[in-house]
């Protein structure tokens, strides 16, 4: 029998070096998240995932699971500071929706309709970022740039190319091209990389293949993601409630 | 009967599809007008708004005049709701921002091909637009958002029916979008 822990009074099953959130979502419990990637290290950035381990509010995606930890993730004072991340997120950027080729398919947006969170609230900062459409097959819309740091991780790791990183700090920290010019067009990004599948938003796109799926028939059209992300999961054992 | 409620609905910085999309509560327009009357709207036709229960306004701040209809609502409607993407985020329109406001008026009247004798216009009646953009709630105080470009029509009978009901209005999956 394996160990388990508690999250929001249900028992969940754990084997030995997974997280909180790894365990959560085999078991087929959601906690909501946005820079977590399955196939990567978790860097615990974006908050979205913070949940209150034996009352204190901790990452789940980098929290290692224990025995007996009591977790508390589905309630009002943690949904209130997700919505907040969420507004934030969308006044910082240039978030405009109806003009979005990843509307419909959007985690950002797609945690934004899972938490009610119908305006920002906070004071749009309508920051200029100019596009990179240098690439004959690929165009980088930063404008949406969460800096999630997957498409960084994903190009390094996975593709050995290190074609993105970060620069600056603070409110300046922003996604960089790795090539002479700054430009992608000087590098050897390719539709088949893996850093092309992993943006959450709208930055890293394939060119002329926008639109194609008409609105009703996205994926988060169809299911709301707390929905989707379990059946997206990988599952290690049976559903424990 | 209990009293009707009054309603004023107006567009500011918008494309007033968001007014088409209320319009296509279809019949429910009829269900909708045993409980409420309307005051100011493109609807009535009425110019100046009365004390009223709810306003709904779409589309952003992008000129003077905008500011001025905004604050009459705002004094006469007990509720305000912004209703669309351009109403809550400034929207379409908002995408000028980061654009300086003289180049973009001098490349759209006086420098584009085929505008050799344009001119900027400047009829005093024309009221002057603004810097920026503003979403609604960085000018008044908004109570509730009804996010889409535009919303349903099916969201925006849900809204307005949970609200006239006296509950917190909620969408749901289906209802929330913001394209």
């Amino acid at each position: 029998m394996s160990d388990t822990f508690q999250l929001d009074g249900k028992s969940v099953p754990f084997e030995a070096g997974q997280t909180v959130m790894q365990a959560a979502l085999a078991a087929g419990h959601y906690i909501p998240h946005l820079c977590y990637h399955p196939e990567f290290k978790p860097h615990g950035s974006c908050k979205l995932c913070t949940v209150k381990v034996n009352g204190r509010t901790m990452a789940s995606c980098t929290m290692p699971a224990e025995a007996n930890l009591s977790v508390e993730s589905d309630i009002d004072e943690l949904n209130d500071l997700r919505r907040t991340l969420v507004q934030m997120l969308f006044a910082e950027g240039n978030h405009f929706c109806p003009s979005c080729e990843k509307s419909g398919n959007c985690v950002l947006q797609a945690l934004g309709y899972d938490l009610e969170v119908h305006t920002a609230g906070f004071r749009h900062m309508f920051p200029e970022r100019p596009l990179d459409f240098t690439h004959p097959d690929i165009l980088l819309d930063f404008n949406r740039c969460i800096l999630c740091e997957l498409c960084v991780h994903a190009s390094a790791e996975v593709d050995g190319k290190h074609i993105f990183a970060f620069s600056g700090r603070g409110i300046d920290k922003h996604l960089i091209i790795n090539s002479t010019s700054g430009q992608l067009k000087d590098t050897d990004m390719a539709l088949t990389d893996k850093a092309m599948q992993v943006c959450p938003v709208g930055v890293i796109l394939k060119k002329r293949v926008g639109f194609s799926v008409p609105i009703g028939q996205r994926r988060y059209d169809k299911s709301p993601i707390s929905a989707q992300a379990l059946v997206d999961a990988p599952r290690t054992g049976a559903v424990h409630e | 009967m209990s009293k009707k409620l009054k309603i004023a609905t107006t567009s500011l910085a918008g494309c007033f599809g968001c007014h088409m999309s209320f319009l296509d509560i279809d019949e429910r327009l009829l269900t909708l007008l045993e409980l409420v009357e309307f005051n100011r709207s493109p609807i009535t036709d009425i110019k100046h708004c009365s004390p009223c229960d709810i306003g709904l306004i779409e589309g952003g701040v992008c000129n003077a005049e905008n500011v001025h209809v905004l604050h009459e609502f705002r004094k006469n409607c007990k509720i305000l709701i912004a209703i669309g993407s351009c109403a809550i985020t400034g929207g379409l329109p908002a995408q000028r921002n980061h654009l300086d406001l003289s180049a973009c008026l001098t490349e759209v009247y006086l420098t584009e091909p085929g505008l050799a004798h344009g001119h900027i216009p400047n009829d005093p009646e024309l009221p002057l637009p603004l810097d920026k953009v503003h979403p609604l709630h960085e000018v008044v105080k908004i109570d509730y958002f009804i996010p889409g470009c535009p919303p349903s029509g099916d969201a925006i009978w849900k809204f307005l029916t949970d609200l006239i009901a006296g509950k917190t209005p909620e969408l749901g999956h289906g209802l929330i979008n913001y394209d």
